[in-house]
């Protein structure tokens, strides 16, 4: 017999509670960076906007890093870690496949015994995550999830690539999610593209390390499509901004902020020039002192705009993340 | 109405004038984008994007990196415009 299943029962809606970041102690100037590649300090910053990024240390592992940012967004939250029903986990550096690191972060966390799983979705991972969360809170499998972006990309960097050793960081963000009576997270528009699968992608799989004699094998690492990349950033997620500002029914001189992925410093400038955003609208710039931190960014970028008063909890802003694979995720959220 | 060889070089000399701020007088056909105008990499994706909505026309990624002149660019949108 078909037997009456009871639903599961969600909040109304969701809304981020907390927000936390870590960036490693070591802080890397263009100056490092110039030792291994011909180029200059000047070109870095013209061609990124970046002028130093965090590189973790040895006991800075992607562990460690998720704990620290994990543990903040729990207590800005307001909440302690035993109330964490589900943690999510996005990243592409954590070198370790099995198991998932969520498991191990929600444990050190002192969570209880919460789902934990990690995603891949490269630099769109957070937005991924976030709505991961709010469907599941939602839908009331979950009432608070802690999503953590978390990289360690000076793992996989070539020192020796000029178009790549200077844009990666290293750094954890993370928010809590929970039940609203309002709704403070918007539609969600999110996509792949999996044509230009390509244009950003480590260069060689770990298993030609099983198949050839590691001293062969140049250690792989990330390489992007610089001009294609750019284009595609731009001007198509220009529109997908868009998208979700319109999906959300809130108009660019409404927003409060604007923290996109922080990519580089002329893909921002570029895309507020597209989006035609207001003046008024704070963007977040993180990308200077921070580096392109892949999933890590938006959350890190998220708290350093509420730490330093340039945004404010109650603020709407536009989230888009955008990256390798390539896919994107872009919506409208009420700051925690 | 197709765009003339010289029509074509005053648009791109506005677009590379409000995108690299290049005076429009110095672009000129056997201008380098890189070399001679300082139109970086990250620049020349602005520019071609630009031409592409002025002149009704598709320039791929991989067409772009052929584009070394003024003259190269404006040859191309001569044979591709729509």
């Amino acid at each position: 017999m078909t037997a009456k299943i009871r639903p599961s029962k969600g909040a109304p809606y969701a809304r981020i509670l907390g927000v936390g970041g870590y960036r490693p102690t070591r802080v890397v100037p263009n100056e490092e960076i110039l030792k291994h590649i011909d180029s200059s300090d000047e070109w870095i910053r013209t061609r990124s906007g970046i002028a130093t990024r965090h590189w973790a240390g040895p006991d800075e592992t992607v562990a460690a890093m998720s704990v620290e940012a994990g543990g903040k967004a729990i207590a800005d939250a307001g909440l302690t870690p035993e109330q964490i029903g589900a943690v999510i986990v996005s990243t592409v550096s954590h070198l370790k496949q099995t198991p998932a690191i969520a498991t191990e972060i929600a444990h050190l966390l002192g969570t209880g015994k919460p789902a934990a799983f990690d995603i891949s979705a490269g630099c769109a991972g957070f937005g991924y995550g976030l709505t991961l969360a709010k469907g599941m809170i939602t839908d009331g499998t979950a009432e608070y999830v802690l999503v953590i972006g978390v990289e360690r990309l000076s793992d996989l960097t070539d020192l020796e690539d000029r178009a790549t050793a200077f844009l990666f960081g290293d750094g954890a963000g993370a928010v809590v999610v929970g039940p609203s009576k309002e709704p403070a997270i918007g539609p969600t528009v999110w996509g792949s593209e999996g044509d230009k699968s390509d244009t950003i992608s480590q260069t060689l799989p770990w298993d030609v390390y099983r198949d050839q004699s590691a001293a062969d094998v140049r250690y792989p690492a990330l390489r992007q499509e610089g001009q294609a990349v750019f284009r595609w950033a731009v001007y198509e997620m220009a529109k997908v901004a868009q998208q979700a500002l319109d999906e959300a029914g809130v108009a660019a001189d409404e927003l409060d902020a604007f923290i996109p992925h922080q990519a580089n410093m002329r893909i921002i400038d570029s895309m507020i020039k597209t989006l035609k955003l207001p003046e008024h609208v704070t963007v977040a710039r993180d990308v200077e002192t921070t580096g392109n931190t892949s999933a890590a960014s938006i959350p890190l970028a998220m708290e350093r705009l509420l730490a330093t008063g340039q945004a404010k909890s109650g603020d709407t802003a536009l989230v888009i993340g955008f990256g390798a694979g390539l896919v994107y995720a872009a919506t409208v959220v009420t700051l925690p | 109405m197709a765009a003339t060889q010289e029509e074509i070089l005053e648009g791109l000399a506005e677009i590379v004038n409000e995108i690299a701020g290049i005076p429009t007088e110095d672009v000129l056909l056997d201008k380098s984008f890189t070399d001679d105008l300082d139109v970086d990499s990250l620049s020349m994706v602005e520019v071609v994007v630009a031409a592409e909505e002025r002149f009704d026309v598709k320039i791929p990624d991989d067409d772009v990196k052929n584009l070394k002149t003024v003259g190269d660019a404006v040859d191309y949108i001569l044979k591709h415009q729509g």
